[in-house]
């Protein structure tokens, strides 16, 4: 059994206080093994960060109802106590979230956030802790590391704090690593810097990555199982190779289509999907995505479609009409960005 | 002659200090010497990462911020040392399309209010039965419906509210717009809606773009020259293709390696160049070359000069002492710098084992399922392939270290 194992997780709001009850997260399942890394992606709204804090623990607890399992290790964390759940967090399981500063605590040394969680988790103190804290600083690559732990939040700039949180979250070296949007604020230079750190997180330590996005791009050179959701459902869940060589449900493949490409030649106008993602049904009377979709036939009304294998494909689609062609898109050739051709340092 | 010209533009904002905030302490040299060229009918894109002095130089060309020194000239007249009142009629002619729809449009105006408001001031339309029949015709260009007249900017999606922005320049019918950050607070799939529609109406009227934001496949996509800034300055200026075929200057080289493409295949045949560091103040610059502290292929000399934009050919300009030297392999990244993440496909063993098993796998699989079998074949080929590329990046850096 993998080591996360996602079964039919439905997160519903409202409810209470005459509010409307409304389904963020309506049936999603997904494993993550150990030394993996699965993506979630999708756009705004669409339940990405929810699943995530249902895994964590982390929703209010009223008005908010669970459904369904996530089972880590085999015990189910919905129906763990705070307490249980308080004793997995950090230890065994950590977030990154997309906003550092958010989740520093902003009045207190990074230095003392680090060997506080080293105390609790690893009963470390004293001198072992704060070296082991500098050590962990390093190993994330934040250079002069005994220095920056006597820093407050404030005092690191965006991509560091980024790092302190990274280092923070394997302190404890967790099995589990659920990062949402970890590089979304930080600049294109330095998230790569943290997207190969996460790399060498999985590969070296084989911690399991659930990676949170809605950045095509990041998902395409780091996931190795993609889960793409729409209005709260996985509508498509393939391999990366896959995904992107063959998207068959028309949301992925749309989107493919239509988001500009670095490496796209300048001139072909874009291929939009139109309308937005307010334009829906609800999944009870049929496919959400079908007020926006090309491929529509009334049988796409008639209830939620099935997350299926269609024939002669190797993933998951959730439509009626999958779509067989491949993504037309025109791109320019790889550069040699180091000019190793000529010289060659690397090989 | 160019439309747009901007000649050695300074923007350099006093930090006041002491209790009455009389004492300037420093600057912040948030745009520090740029000239460029934007002609009639065409985009230029500004690129960089945040904090390098994009926005500010577009505030500077419509003078919403004081510009310290240098010329910007629109059309022969130069903005920088026109009078107020003179200015404000140019004003017209200079619009601006912001980043966050919501936050630039009053939210007690209706739409008919934002869009004739303008108008009013710089005396389009006789009357305001005349400025709705022409707000009415630019709302269908820009595709809102015109009962969106009456209605107010929270009644509006995301995608609608900034086409309600261009829909408020374009009635003003400026010759150059400036977008900042246009599509950056949209949904993925919204996006090229908006990128479409900028392209379409420059076809149909003549517009004249600059583009800024930080998202380089956005950029490169609607620009036909690309400007690239670090610090205050630009680093290098080329056409758009040519930007991501053949970048020039180190930083240029950085940034396009380090954008995420979506394509496994292209992200595994793509070389990387991993900057360390993060960017300096623009309160307080690097001396010489502004990116030497980051730069792989730095040399003692780039401390002690500053480097000026030249032509090198191609129809690069580029801010950089050893650019020449640098393209012909006479000058090497410097390791201790910077992590090479190599392509996994250039290492020939990778290509030869994928060629072996594709060619087995095709013989065992069956017509259709052919495709498929190749697919995942190449997949864990090239995951294996990948593993060893972060190895060898991280021996480089153990090396220079
Ligand atoms: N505490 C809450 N109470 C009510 N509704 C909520 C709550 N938190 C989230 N939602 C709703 O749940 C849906 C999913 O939100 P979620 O934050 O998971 O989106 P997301 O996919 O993470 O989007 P983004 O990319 O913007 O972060 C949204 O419609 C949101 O408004
Ligand atoms: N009015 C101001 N007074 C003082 N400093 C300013 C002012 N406006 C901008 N700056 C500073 O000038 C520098 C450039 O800012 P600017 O907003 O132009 O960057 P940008 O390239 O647009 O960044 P982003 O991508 O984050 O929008 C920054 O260091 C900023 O803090
Ligand atoms: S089920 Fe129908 S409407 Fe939904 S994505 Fe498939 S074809 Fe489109
Ligand atoms: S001038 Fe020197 S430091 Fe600046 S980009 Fe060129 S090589 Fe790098
Ligand atoms: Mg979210
Ligand atoms: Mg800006």
């Amino acid at each position: 059994m993998a080591l996360l194992s996602v079964d039919e997780l439905s997160v519903t709001f409202g409810g209470v206080h005459g509010r409307k009850e409304s389904t963020a997260v309506d049936g999603v399942s997904f494993d993550v093994d150990q030394g993996q890394v699965v993506g979630l992606v999708g756009e705004s709204g669409c339940g990405k960060s929810v699943t995530s804090l249902a895994l964590m623990g982390l929703l209010p607890g009223k008005g908010v109802k669970l459904g369904g399992r996530a089972d880590f290790d085999g015990n189910n964390l919905l129906t763990m106590s705070q307490r249980e759940l308080r004793e997995m967090r950090g230890k065994e399981i950590a977030m990154i979230f997309q906003d550092p500063l958010s989740s520093l605590n902003p009045v207190v040394p990074i230095g003392v956030q680090v060997t506080e969680i080293l105390q609790r988790h690893r009963g470390l103190k004293g001198e072992p802790a704060r070296k082991e804290a500098a050590h962990l600083l390093d190993r994330v690559g934040i250079p002069d590391p005994t220095r920056r732990l006597k820093e407050y939040p404030h005092q690191l700039s965006g991509g560091m704090r980024q790092r302190a949180l990274i280092a923070m979250a394997v302190a404890c070296a967790p099995r589990l690593l659920i990062a949402d949007e970890p590089t979304t604020a930080l600049d294109v230079t330095i998230q790569a810097q943290i997207l190969e750190l996460l790399k060498e997180l999985v590969d070296e330590e084989g911690t399991a990555l659930l990676m949170i996005t809605h950045d095509l791009g990041v998902v395409a050179g780091l996931c190795d199982q993609v889960n793409v959701l729409y209005a709260g459902k996985v509508v498509e869940s393939a391999d990366r190779h896959e995904l992107f060589a063959h998207p068959m449900h028309p949301y992925a493949h749309g989107l493919l289509e239509s988001i500009p490409r670095l490496d796209a030649p300048r001139g072909e106008p874009l291929k939009p999907i139109r309308g937005s993602i307010n334009d829906r049904i609800a999944w009870a009377d049929g496919c959400a995505f079908a007020p926006r979709c090309d491929y529509y036939t009334i049988e796409c009304l008639t209830g939620t479609p099935a997350l299926t294998v269609p024939a002669a494909a190797g993933h998951q689609v959730r439509c009626v009409n999958p779509v067989r062609e491949p993504v037309e898109i025109a791109t320019l050739e790889t550069p040699d960005v180091t000019a190793t051709a000529h010289g060659g340092t690397s090989a | 002659m160019s439309l747009l010209e901007l000649n050695d533009v300074k923007v350099h904002f006093p930090i006041k200090r002491g209790v009455f905030f009389d004492r300037t302490v420093g600057h912040v040299y948030a745009v520090d010497g740029i000239s460029l060229k934007v002609e009639a009918g065409e985009t230029y894109g500004l690129v960089g990462e945040s904090g390098c002095g994009k926005t500010t130089l577009g505030r500077a060309v419509l003078r919403l911020v004081d510009i310290t020194s240098g010329e910007v000239v629109l059309d022969g007249t130069d903005l920088a040392s026109l009078p107020d009142k003179e200015m404000r009629s140019m004003r017209r002619r200079l619009q601006m399309v912001f980043q966050d729809p919501l936050g630039s449009l009053n939210p007690r105006q209706n739409i008919e209010s934002i869009l004739s408001e303008g108008m009013a001031a710089h005396g389009i339309g006789a009357n305001q039965e005349e400025r709705r029949e022409k707000i009415r015709a630019i709302l269908a260009k820009v595709g809102l419906p015109s009962n969106a007249l009456s209605r107010y900017p929270h009644e509006f999606s995301g995608g609608q509210r900034q086409r309600i922005g261009i829909a408020r320049a374009l009635v003003l019918e400026p010759d150059v717009i400036i977008c900042d950050e246009p599509v950056s607070a949209l949904d993925v799939s919204i996006q090229a809606q908006v990128v479409n529609l900028l392209d379409e109406l420059q076809e149909e009227l003549g517009l004249t773009y600059v583009v800024i934001a930080h998202d380089l496949a956005v950029v490169r996509h609607i620009s036909d020259v690309i400007g690239v800034m670090y610090l205050g300055s630009l680093v290098e200026e080329a056409p758009s293709d040519s930007l991501y075929a053949e970048p020039k200057h180190p930083y240029t080289k950085a940034l396009m390696s380090a954008v995420p493409i979506p394509d496994p295949v292209v992200e595994e045949a793509r070389e990387r160049i991993l900057l360390t560091g993060d960017l300096p103040s623009p309160a307080n610059p690097p001396s010489g070359c502004r990116f030497h502290t980051r730069c792989p292929w730095a040399q003692p000399k780039c401390k002690e000069e500053r480097p000026q934009l030249r032509e090198v050919g191609d129809g690069h300009r580029v801010a950089c002492h050893f650019v020449e030297d640098i393209e012909s392999g006479v000058l090497q990244i410097g390791t201790d710098r910077a992590a090479v993440v190599p392509a996994a496909r250039t290492e020939d063993a990778g290509i030869e084992a994928a060629a072996a098993k594709a060619a087995e796998a095709a013989e065992a699989a069956e017509d259709k399922a052919v495709e498929e079998k190749s697919a995942s074949v190449e997949a864990t080929d090239s995951e294996a392939a990948e593993t060893d590329s972060t190895e060898s990046a991280k021996d480089s850096t153990a090396q220079g270290a």
